[in-house]
């Protein structure tokens, strides 16, 4: 089918010249530092993602290691309190909200357009350089006296506790500014810089789900960025906003971080749906099953999305009235995305399947996701979620959503992405090995925090009682376990860079056009933009060169 | 000095045993010990069973298609047994199907919810104050303890306030949670089916020794809780007659006094208690007494018998609400103000 159109670079040399991959045409810190092109961006953003993302995992793997038993293990109640804030604020704003749109999406997006880079590089630049102040912000509170107020930095005791807060929630709000620009970019760039042929429906899920990430950015951050903005204020000076003890309401303070916060989770995981649904079809060499429901059930949660936050209120002592809508459309949210999962499915169904890295990780996605979206219902019952609120079943179920479904689905993407990112081939055996005793551990750690939470056990407890040890120190084995994972897939990524193989343009067989160029891509992507006569999916049309270890064009292989 | 206090509090409160867990039937649950803990297992049930048939399906249907449809050599170019990439029947039936279930779980939720939101009329009040980090529980009488006496087969509403940080009042064993906000009251109601000690949990993080904030909840019988209270109250009496000007303290705090009437001599709803003994008060009516105890017994008692010029008549009768003890320690206490 249409193989006249592809563009002349298509089908040539899978390795660029020194001269030409984006890696090498430039050398020095400041040619990264001070790049325009997307791809160092994303690089630079990846590499920072890495780094808090192991910083983030040290934080975690204290607060497990101070739970193993009841009382004082190894710290003190005030440095644990600073720990399990930490690691959520790290893996909250540093990790996960970056991750996939700011690092992938800015690497990955614009290829997949054709372009040859987003619409506005210096406003991804800076949004860059944002990030990497926000998160010395975050470093520099730690110095200080790292905030101890839970990464929600609920008021009053945010604005009473001794501990660095201006510093850390200053780091948030420059953090929230630079996943504004990047949504901005997004959707300019989706818009604009599509190629000739690729119309709206023509476009990756991937990009759809950025497209859809983008918007929540753009209009709920801000709301963010005034509320921490207000909470300094507040703080320095004592002007009565959330505390009641200087005429405020403290209970306004958790609408407008909600307003945000739910949005947010979304910001978190809709970018992941987007990379899941990369993966699986093209692990199932089988066109994805209901594009358009894909597609559009993004954008249904992203407009959902802002009409829920008050579901986390429950108990908050919001009117019965409140609640009920709230819960209402909490429910209605579960739709879209029980549609993707079947979808997905589906896809799988009657295809043909390779268990690669990727797929392993976009499998255990697919089982571990499910349930953090089931037990997420029993959080928008009203009746259960009185008893669940606040303890570890609430623990449990966002770390299925956001570490099983968000975190899962980035290392989906970062193996697959990989080859295209570095030129280089990981290796197979250890990278499945890691996705494996990944998904062992994260079940290990967080299906007991499920039990002692319907049990009772309220969360950010530094002691407890000892009826509830057994589940503590289970979960702390399964994290211990997960870094072994992580750590494994650390190490397979670097001995790539070192010694491995050449990665040929397309060793997966996919289709959208990021693997119509070299690995690594050419520092201006494509000469011009590919003109798309084809789906995103359409991969019949491609065949697998023994000699290359990747696909090429059916009229290619002929000749 | 805040960690070496802090420190000194963590002591004091390890030293008070923890509550013990009571044995649980349930793997998921706590013990079910009040009204509304059997519809909220239910409800958690109903969503465990759809749940696990969703989880468990998925989880078939992927692992039945990797072991079915798995490929192994790219190099034989296999394509798909099937390349249907759209149902529109399969979408809505999977979109349509779901919609029944949620309904449901919403419909039990909020029929669960609006039962432990509405504490009936009749319903045993005591307030509870939550400071870091402890609780304090007052009732009707003025007593106060800081663990949570409760009859059992009675409702019992308790109204909650916050000192200084935002605390939740938690009892998982009555599935009962509310948050503490400070600036306004909330409340949690419930009655207790079961006797015996229940954990009861602060579930709002409020620094420190938030992980502490523990106590437990003792659920007496119906008839045995009012003893308990008489006596408990009957042994503070006992032990406040011995130093009964500071007992007289305690009664001015709890029983409310303090509202209305100031130590410092500065008028307020009352007049102040500071030289208030062996002074001459002139009422609305033109007469005069001397405060005298005769006067300050008949001031509590019926207080409308007689008004201070100057004053609104708005103070509430404490007769029957003051044991004579508790009423006498006041009257010292009142009288030690020179």
């Amino acid at each position: 089918m249409a193989s006249t159109t592809t563009s002349p670079e298509a089908f040539g040399s899978a390795t660029p010249s020194t001269s030409e991959s984006y890696l090498t045409n430039e050398r020095g810190f400041l040619s990264w530092l001070l790049t325009l092109d997307h791809k160092r961006i994303g690089v630079m953003y990846l590499m920072g993602v890495l780094f808090s993302f192991a910083l983030g995992g040290f934080f975690a793997l204290a607060v497990r290691t101070e739970l193993l038993t009841p009382g004082h293990t190894v710290m003190e109640a005030d440095t644990y309190n600073q720990m399990f804030t930490l690691h959520g604020a790290v893996m909250v704003f540093l990790v996960i909200i970056p991750g996939i749109p700011a690092a992938l999406g800015n690497f990955v997006l614009p290829i997949q357009l054709g372009a040859k880079d987003v619409a506005f590089p210096r406003l991804n630049l800076f949004s860059f350089h944002l990030w990497l102040i926000g998160a010395l912000f975050l470093v520099l509170s730690m110095y200080l006296s790292a905030a101890d107020t839970g990464w929600t930095f609920y008021t009053p005791y945010s604005t009473t506790t001794t501990t660095a807060v201006i510093p850390a929630t200053f780091g948030a709000f420059i953090l929230g500014f630079s996943s504004i620009f990047t949504g901005v970019n997004m959707i300019v760039t989706i818009h604009k810089l599509r190629p000739p042929g690729m119309h709206w429906f023509r476009m990756p899920l991937f990009c759809w789900a950025i497209y859809a990430t983008a918007i929540m950015q753009v209009l709920a951050t801000p709301v963010l960025g005034i509320t921490l903005l207000m909470l300094i204020v507040e703080r320095a000076l004592h002007v009565g906003i959330f505390d009641p003890a200087l005429g405020g309401d403290p209970v306004l303070y958790q609408h407008f971080f909600w307003f945000y916060s739910h949005p947010a989770v979304y910001i978190m995981i809709v970018p992941a749906f987007g990379v899941i649904s990369e993966v699986i079809a093209a692990f199932s060499r089988k066109r994805i099953f209901g594009y358009k429901f894909i597609a559009l059930s993004s954008v249904a949660i992203a407009i959902l999305g802002f009409l829920v936050w008050g579901h986390h209120m429950f108990t908050s002592g919001q009117s019965v009235l409140a609640g009920t809508i709230f819960s209402a459309i909490s429910f209605m949210i579960a739709i879209p995305t029980a549609i993707k999962i079947f979808n997905w499915l589906g896809t799988m169904y009657q295809g043909r399947i390779f268990l690669d890295t990727p797929m392993l990780y976009a499998l255990a996605f697919l089982w571990v996701f499910t349930i953090g979206g089931v037990t997420g219902m029993y959080l928008a019952v009203m009746s259960t979620d009185v008893h669940l609120h606040d303890t570890y079943f609430v623990v449990a179920h966002f770390h299925y959503v956001m570490m099983g479904g968000a975190i899962t689905a980035f290392f989906a993407g970062l193996h697959y992405w990989w080859p295209k990112i570095t030129g280089r081939m990981y290796d197979e055996k250890p990278g499945r090995i890691g996705a494996i005793i990944v998904f062992l551990g994260l079940n290990l750690t967080f299906f007991p925090q499920f039990i002692m939470g319907s049990q009772g056990m309220p969360r950010r407890y530094y002691n407890y009682l000892e009826e509830f040890t057994i589940y503590h120190q289970l979960s702390t084995v399964g994290a211990y376990l997960m870094g072994v994972g992580f750590l494994l897939a650390g190490i397979n990524f670097y001995r790539s860079l070192r010694k491995k193989p050449d990665a040929p343009k397309n060793p997966w067989g996919a289709r959208s056009l990021e693997w119509l160029t070299t690995s690594p891509p050419p520092y201006y992507n494509f000469h011009k933009p590919p003109v798309v006569d084809f789906g995103p999916y359409d991969y019949e049309d491609l065949v697998f060169d023994k000699k290359l270890g990747g696909y090429v064009h059916k009229s290619e292989a002929k000749s | 000095m805040t960690y070496l206090s802090s420190a000194l509090l963590a002591l004091m409160q390890q030293d008070t045993p923890k509550p013990k867990v009571p044995e649980s039937p349930h793997f998921w649950m706590p013990t079910s010990s009040s009204t509304f803990a059997e519809a909220t297992d239910w409800a958690f049930d109903f969503v465990t069973w759809v749940s696990a048939v969703v989880t468990i399906g998925v989880v078939i249907a992927m692992t039945l298609f990797c072991v079915k449809y798995r490929a192994t050599d790219r190099s034989k170019n296999e394509q798909p047994t099937g390349n249907v990439d759209h149902s529109n029947v399969l979408e809505i039936a999977w979109s349509v199907i779901p919609l029944p279930f949620v309904i449901a779980f919403f419909v039990v939720g909020l029929q669960g919810f609006i039962n432990m939101r509405t504490p009936p009329k009749e319903a045993y009040e005591i307030h509870a104050t939550a400071a870091k980090w402890s609780w304090m529980f007052q009732y009707p009488s003025g007593y106060t303890t800081n663990e949570l006496h409760v009859p059992k087969d009675r409702p019992v509403k308790v109204i909650i306030e916050a000192q200084d940080v935002i605390h939740a009042f938690y009892v998982p064993a009555f599935r009962q949670k509310i948050d503490a906000v400070p600036g306004r009251y909330t409340h949690a109601w419930f009655e207790a089916i079961e006797t015996g000690e229940f954990p009861l949990f602060c579930a709002e993080y409020c620094g420190t020794n938030h992980s502490d904030m523990i106590t437990k909840v003792v659920v007496h019988e119906k008839d045995a809780f009012e003893e308990w209270l008489e006596e408990a109250e009957r042994k503070e009496e006992e032990e406040g007659l011995k130093n009964p000007v500071a007992y007289g303290e305690t009664v001015y705090k709890q029983a409310g006094c303090a509202t209305c009437h100031s130590l410092d001599g500065s008028p307020k709803i009352g007049p102040t208690f500071k030289g208030l003994f062996g002074k001459t008060e002139r009422f609305t009516d033109g007469t005069t007494a001397v405060v005298d105890e005769n006067y300050l017994r008949e001031s509590i008692e019926d207080p409308q018998a007689k008004i201070v010029d100057g004053f609104p008549a708005s103070m509430p009768t404490y007769k029957g609400k003051l044991s004579n003890n508790r009423l006498r320690a006041l009257v010292e206490f009142i009288k030690s103000q020179k």
